[in-house]
């Protein structure tokens, strides 16, 4: 067999997949409690079509996309609108969201067709449909799909790329979503494939899944276009420009946006929501979540209504078996460590992670030897070393000039550190400082 | 009624990501480095006797008072566990002549950490390598015990060679070939330096192994070999720089180091004898001194084999290891600035 496809850099955190990657994908029952923000994905939050007191039925839409770049939130559960206002996100501060409250009675929320659906068949009004339905981008940056299925004219597709890389150790949802709803994610990709106009489809899975790449191979026929590609075991094997160049060996550019090399990505678990969107009309109301990590009682991958809080879904799985020192939402590389386990599950929640005090404990940061490991791992090819170094000096003109903003944060230079230094840290901060001052120029320019 | 608080009991640690890290630290790179050069500090006492060991002792006991002491000076935490002054000592050491009277070893290696490193601010901010600064530093101060203190291994001659008993490998082709180029030399003296030349390749055994005079830790081919390929089968060092050093000194020496025109010089003989080996998988490869750049490490390698091999055939001294990688340290960030890498979907 020829060598399996990859990028250049990266490295090989353990994986830490085999506790759940044989755990079938268990249903939650439905909580008698959800908070569903009303900002999930990037871009406009929505706005509120209900009122507390309001009885709202699963599935049904209670936020009002604001804008193209947004995309509107439905009911996970049947209930009572109990509370509207500002409560504690994953991404950290308290953002605006709606509390349902259930008294049991409700039906289960697997929705059926809306009635009177008819299956749309032109492109427009599938992209209506993947719209309406609320669908974002499931892989964690939760970038609206209509927008990704929405490329200008002067911009064609040829190539629909199925992430199934699934890099993030721990994380096994993708992989269990691909084995146990093949067909799904299959007819998923075939609408993209329709809506797009795109001949070619593609589905990079990393080599270390051979169920879901045989899941996946049995599924397609090469006439139609489609290949599985397995791809090699390494971080980040599953970020978006990574995965491109080595399915593709494209370019995107620096700034640029996958669409600008002919390309369009979606997340596997994208694919599936998007065929029950236009199929049978189901808002994305629930995701595949891994609740995993050393102090789980009993890991396995859940299926979780949309809002459900951390806390519950934990306590379903059996409680934590000892102190926990570090609750993450993802993946342990690009993960955001929750101070409570008092948020909800959102779009973007791949995985729920809780690491043990050991493993909270933050590394002493050392003066950088210059190993250059961050050099030859670099993802994106950047320099982080001399990175770190402009931006410990306040030089962020010079960071911008060597390309942070082109970091995508996805952690292998903090990983690979024996310095230990908190690169990740400083690229962030430095990110921030110029875009706020790009902002600031920019209001000085208006005024 | 049954709103969940605003504020839970108890917080968990927050951090940004990423929530694993690699378990390479420095302290483990700079102790596989000492570990790795253990097969050729165990030669040297084999070839040179239980001086190799004790100038060694004092030479890294020297090394870590002199980092702890500059270290409290400046008020800053003491680190001689992380091993690097350990591995200064050591390499100090290795460079000196088996004959030196102990006290260089041990000014030598205070030099080398006091002004070759610490003075700049510690561990990673020093732009040359410190333990050829401190051997540059002895040469200088004390140039008759940097050059005439040599010994002869245990069970061998000075220069490999049955015929040679009075230089090193190095300096024994030197002057032979120096003969053969004057036009002023005796018959006597050329018969004597062609004999020699001619049995260069008899000597290949020894250097192998390390049977010759020399430096006290460069002599042996395969002991620092077997360190160096461990550091590059780790990956705590790379294969660019040692590969290019050797390579380029290879050919260079090759194509101009003979006596007889072009493409006749003895290669391989430059390439076993002297401190190529140790200057090319230990010194060359010192991580703080050297570029990032997956080209400037190109750069930095093929840098110091052209001018070891300068030294070699037309400077005034038989090695030039040793200024060839200080030298190149001085342009190490130059380098890394022409180098820097294309970056993923960057347009120049």
């Amino acid at each position: 067999m020829s060598a399996k496809k990859t990028f250049q850099g990266g490295s090989h955190p353990p994986a830490r997949k085999r506790a759940t990657q044989t755990s079938l994908i268990t249903p939650l029952p439905p909580p008698s409690r959800v908070i569903i923000p009303l900002s999930q994905h990037t871009g406009a939050p929505a706005e509120p079509i209900v009122a507390v007191g309001d009885e709202v039925a699963a599935g049904q839409k209670i936020g009002e996309a604001q804008g193209f770049i947004s995309v509107p939130v439905h009911a996970s559960i049947g209930g009572k609108v109990t509370g509207i206002g500002p409560y504690r996100h994953p991404l950290g501060p308290e953002l605006p969201a709606v509390m349902i409250e259930s008294d049991g009675s409700q039906p289960s929320p697997e929705a059926p067709q809306p009635p009177g659906w008819s299956v749309p068949s032109d492109p427009k009004a599938m992209i209506e449909a993947v719209r309406e339905a609320g669908i974002v981008g499931l892989g964690g940056a939760a970038f609206p799909t209509h927008v990704k299925l929405s490329p200008p004219k002067n911009k064609p597709i040829d190539t629909c790329i199925l992430n199934g890389a699934e890099c993030e150790p721990y994380l096994t949802a993708d992989h269990r979503l691909m084995v146990e709803s093949g067909d799904d994610i299959i007819a998923g990709l075939k609408l993209m494939l329709k809506i797009l106009n795109c001949r070619r489809g593609l589905i990079g899975i990393e080599a270390n899944k051979p169920d879901a790449l045989a899941a996946m191979r049995e599924r397609i026929r090469e006439e139609d276009g489609l290949t599985v590609i397995p791809l090699q075991v390494k971080y980040p094997q599953g970020a978006e420009k990574q995965l491109i160049w080595a399915l593709t060996r494209r370019e995107v550019p620096s700034g640029g946006l996958p669409m600008d090399v002919g390309c369009v990505v979606q997340n596997v678990g994208t694919a599936k929501a998007i065929y029950e969107a236009i199929s049978r009309g189901k808002p994305l109301t629930d995701r595949v979540v891994t609740v995993t990590g050393p102090l789980i009682a009993e890991p396995r991958n859940i299926l979780a209504p949309i809002g459900t809080l951390f806390r519950e879904i934990i306590e379903f799985c059996g409680g934590t078996t000892g102190e926990p020192g570090k609750l993450i939402m993802g993946g342990p590389m690009m993960g955001l460590a929750q101070a409570s386990d008092e948020v909800p599950v959102i779009k973007g929640t791949s995985g729920i992670l809780v690491l043990g005090p050991g493993q909270a404990v933050l590394p002493e940061s050392q003066t950088c030897i210059g190993c250059a490991r961050c050099v030859d791992t670099c993802p994106m090819k950047l320099v982080p070393t001399k990175l770190a170094k402009l931006i410990e000096h306040g030089r962020f003109a010079e960071a911008e000039e060597q390309g942070v903003l082109d970091c995508m944060e996805c952690g292998t230079c903090s990983y690979v550190c024996p310095s230990k230094i908190n690169l990740v840290h400083l690229f962030k901060f430095a990110k921030s400082k110029i875009l706020e001052e790009r902002r600031k120029q920019k209001d000085g320019q208006a005024a | 009624m049954d709103k969940p608080p605003d504020r839970p009991d108890t917080l968990l640690r927050v951090s940004v990501s990423p929530h694993l890290r690699d378990t390479v630290t420095v302290p483990r790179i700079m102790w596989s480095v000492v570990l790795a050069l253990t097969p050729a500090f165990l030669g040297s006492i084999y070839f040179f006797g239980v001086r190799a060991l004790w100038l060694v002792l004092i030479g890294v006991v020297s090394a870590v008072i002199t980092e702890a002491a500059c270290q409290k000076a400046r008020r800053r935490p003491v680190t001689v566990s992380d091993g690097s002054a350990v591995v200064t000592g050591i390499l100090l050491v290795f460079c000196l002549p088996p004959g030196v009277p102990w006290w260089i070893a041990a000014v030598g290696s205070a030099f080398s950490i006091a002004i070759g490193k610490q003075v700049f601010g510690g561990l990673g901010h020093n732009p040359f390598n410190p333990a050829l600064l401190g051997r540059a530093f002895l040469l200088a101060s004390w140039p008759l015990h940097m050059t005439t203190a040599w010994r002869a291994p245990s069970q061998g001659s000075l220069s490999g060679i049955d015929a040679v008993t009075n230089a090193t490998p190095l300096s024994m082709l030197k002057s032979a070939q120096k003969v053969l180029a004057d036009p002023g030399a005796t018959t006597e003296q050329m018969v004597q330096a062609r004999e020699a030349l001619s049995q260069l390749s008899s000597a290949y055994g020894n250097l192998f192994f390390g049977n010759t005079g020399g430096s006290l830790g460069e002599t042996s081919v395969i002991l620092l070999l077997i360190g160096g390929l461990y550091l590059l089968f780790k990956r705590y060092i790379g294969w660019k720089i040692p590969f290019t050093f050797l390579a380029s000194v290879f050919i260079i020496t090759g194509v101009f180091g003979g006596t007889d025109g072009l493409f006749t010089g003895p290669s391989l003989y430059h390439l076993l004898a002297g401190g190529l080996m140790l200057g090319a998988f230990f010194m060359a490869t010192d991580m703080v001194t050297t570029p990032v750049t997956f080209r400037g490490r190109l750069i930095f390698g093929t840098g110091c084999g052209v001018i070891t091999a300068v030294i070699r055939l037309a400077g005034g001294y038989p090695e030039g290891v040793c200024y060839s990688i200080l030298l190149m340290n001085a342009f190490t960030p130059l380098i890394d600035r022409w180098t820097r890498p294309k970056r993923l979907g960057e347009i120049r």
